[in-house]
């Protein structure tokens, strides 16, 4: 088959529409005059102004961001590491449960792990007092939970492709392990910690589902506060704010291929 | 020997595998030594125990006369070039090559110093501030050189040090080294399995397999004496034949030699009985082949055809076929400028040897 036979073009234009229309729409319509958010009124960002008087949107967005940076943060560091045992610490016992175990959280049902920490957490709570309501923390733990799983993979590709005898080349020189790591494995691995951390960032600032099941009362996300408000009918802040949403995550994903590339030469 | 690395009764395990197993070496100081094997033979196990990468199963290691068996890689006064060379890619030229005395805590003055000096002696001055990835090949294992002898190693350490270069490179980098180690006077150890790489470097060389020393000795001793029949082979090209000892005589045996349809003399006393199988070995370049049968009595000689022929220019080989079909490679020098050649497929030729050209091998 020729490369750019009409036929593959056509599948290729029909699959991007299919995956990006809706969001053009939704991107249109936020600059909607019109109260009713399919008929369309004129060019206006209105919706941007009110979105930014509305106070419950404001603080799910802020709750939202404080989450994803957090998480993404604590998921960074943990699966950094993570990455560097399953890389480096040669073959030890167990090494394929825990590698498993480490990426198992990326093809878990979302579902399955948003009612398993919700029990962990109301049997701690029972247990422990802690914690005392679900809100910032609990979705925080849940999102570096499942994050972490991509920054460990991300990492551990990288040093996967990075020549092993740079580390001992180091400490022939009379680096000693902890500087060698300092010196040479974390400049190395810096561009898929940042791809891992925007990645994970990403994620947080997505996800609906886990935070739905393990946030409490008075918490929302924004996507919680998005699908709350969609269920009684688009208005047309919404599209301002989904356009605002899609903006963030392109940028973000922007940034993570930019130092994946970077990371290849 | 005035040993300065003393290997005594070094082994290494993994698990079942016996990567090196219970080898002794003395290495006397300013040498540039060689161990040279396939791959898989241990030379890189024991290159890597040197360094520090690997803790033996058993046995010691001495370095100066300082057992440093147990010594991690960082307190030994020893420093390794890898085959991969292992430049650091986010560091310049010169950081890489000033890291290791930064991490000695120098000060900055003297660190850049011998920077200097060191950009000088591989030729790298005017790149000090290049990017690996802006250097060539050649480049990148000078900086990698460098950097490992800016420390001022007692021993260099150099695993395979010229497989990732081009021919031509191969041959001035070979050179430049040997000028390095003599002008610096630091010991080498080279890991290498390339055999000619070993002959030119190395002042002695120790032939590696199964993880044992099968000899050790200048690459002389190694090429015209080799002790076994896996040395012989391994070094350069050598024609094999398989006899049995009919007579032996003061200085000299007669063997009985099926596969050349002759008896052959050689020289030497050996360890042998009459009847005994032998093997005799005898270098291509080392055998005469003309169309007339050689007057000299002393001499070995075969008849047989040529059934294949090369010309390299410097040299023509020649695979010549004996009666019984035992086929023999012979080179010889084209000392004579001429567009025909000496000899055509087909031809009827004689081999010879002088006696004294033949190796006896016993197992």
């Amino acid at each position: 088959m020729k490369p750019h036979s009409r036929f593959v073009l056509s599948v290729l234009a029909f699959g991007y529409a299919f995956l990006y229309i809706p969001l053009v729409f939704v991107i249109v319509y936020s600059f909607n005059d019109s109260r009713i958010a399919t008929i369309w009124g004129g060019f206006s960002t209105r919706w941007y102004g009110e979105l930014f008087r509305n106070d419950q949107v404001l603080d799910a967005a802020l709750l939202s961001l404080r989450i994803a940076f957090t998480s993404a943060t604590i998921a960074t560091i943990l699966g950094t590491m993570a990455g560097l045992v399953l890389a480096r610490f040669g073959r030890f016992k167990g090494r394929t449960l825990f590698s498993g175990m480490i990426t198992s959280p990326m093809v878990m049902p979302e579902v399955i792990t948003g009612l398993s920490l919700l029990l962990l957490f109301v049997t701690l709570q029972q247990l422990t007092g802690w914690p005392g309501q679900r809100g910032f923390s609990t979705i925080t733990i849940a999102h570096t939970t499942f994050s972490m799983a991509y920054v460990a993979v991300i990492v551990q590709s990288r040093l996967m492709s990075m020549d092993e005898s740079l580390e001992e080349a180091a400490m022939d020189l009379g680096g000693r392990p902890v500087r060698v790591v300092f010196d040479i494995t974390l400049p190395l691995i810096a561009p898929a910690m940042v791809a891992g951390w925007l990645l994970a960032f990403t994620l947080s600032l997505d996800d609906l589902v886990i935070a739905s099941f393990v946030s409490g009362p008075g918490s929302s996300t924004l996507p919680m506060y998005i699908f709350s408000k969609v269920k009684l009918g688009v208005s047309p802040d919404i599209n301002a704010l989904a356009t605002l949403l899609i903006a963030a995550v392109s940028l973000g994903v922007l940034i993570a291929w930019i130092a994946m590339r970077r990371m290849r030469t | 020997m005035n040993s300065f690395i003393r290997i005594r009764g070094i082994s290494k395990h993994f698990g079942d595998f016996v990567a090196v197993d219970n080898v002794d070496l003395d290495i006397a100081k300013g040498e540039l030594f060689s161990i040279l094997g396939g791959s898989g033979c241990g030379k890189t196990t024991l290159l890597r125990m040197l360094a520090g990468f690997e803790i033996p199963t058993s046995g010691t290691i001495e370095i100066d006369g300082v057992d440093v068996t147990h010594q991690a890689p960082y307190d030994r006064p020893v420093n390794m070039m890898f085959q991969s060379y292992a430049v650091f890619p986010h560091m310049s030229a010169a950081k890489n090559i000033a890291y290791g005395l930064q991490k000695e805590r120098l000060a900055k003055k003297e660190i850049e110093r011998r920077v200097d000096e060191m950009l000088q002696l591989v030729q790298l001055g005017d790149f000090r501030n290049r990017k690996p990835d802006q250097l060539s090949g050649g480049q990148r294992q000078r900086v990698a050189l460098a950097r490992a002898l800016i420390k001022r190693p007692k021993v260099l350490l150099l695993d395979e040090p010229l497989a990732a270069l081009d021919k031509k490179l191969r041959e001035r980098t070979q050179f430049e080294l040997m000028n390095i180690q003599d002008e610096l006077g630091v010991t080498f150890v080279v890991v290498t399995h390339d055999q000619e790489e070993a002959m030119t470097l190395s002042t002695r060389i120790a032939v590696m397999e199964k993880g044992r020393f099968l000899q050790i000795g200048t690459p002389l001793e190694i090429y015209e004496y080799p002790s076994s029949k896996f040395v012989a082979d391994f070094i350069g090209t050598i024609n094999i034949f398989e006899g049995t000892v009919r007579r032996i005589d003061d200085d000299s045996m007669v063997i009985d030699c099926e596969e050349a349809g002759a008896t052959l003399t050689a020289l030497g006393k050996h360890d042998v009985v009459v009847g005994q199988k032998v093997s005799i070995a005898v270098r291509p370049e080392k055998i005469f082949v003309g169309k007339n049968e050689p007057d000299n009595d002393d001499d070995t000689k075969v008849s047989g055809v040529v059934h294949d022929l090369g010309y390299l220019g410097n040299l023509s080989i020649y695979r010549i076929q004996l009666a019984n079909g035992k086929v023999v490679l012979v080179s010889s020098q084209n000392r004579r400028r001429s567009a025909t050649r000496f000899l055509e497929w087909e031809d009827q030729v004689w081999i010879s040897w002088r006696p004294r050209s033949a190796v006896v091998l016993l197992d």
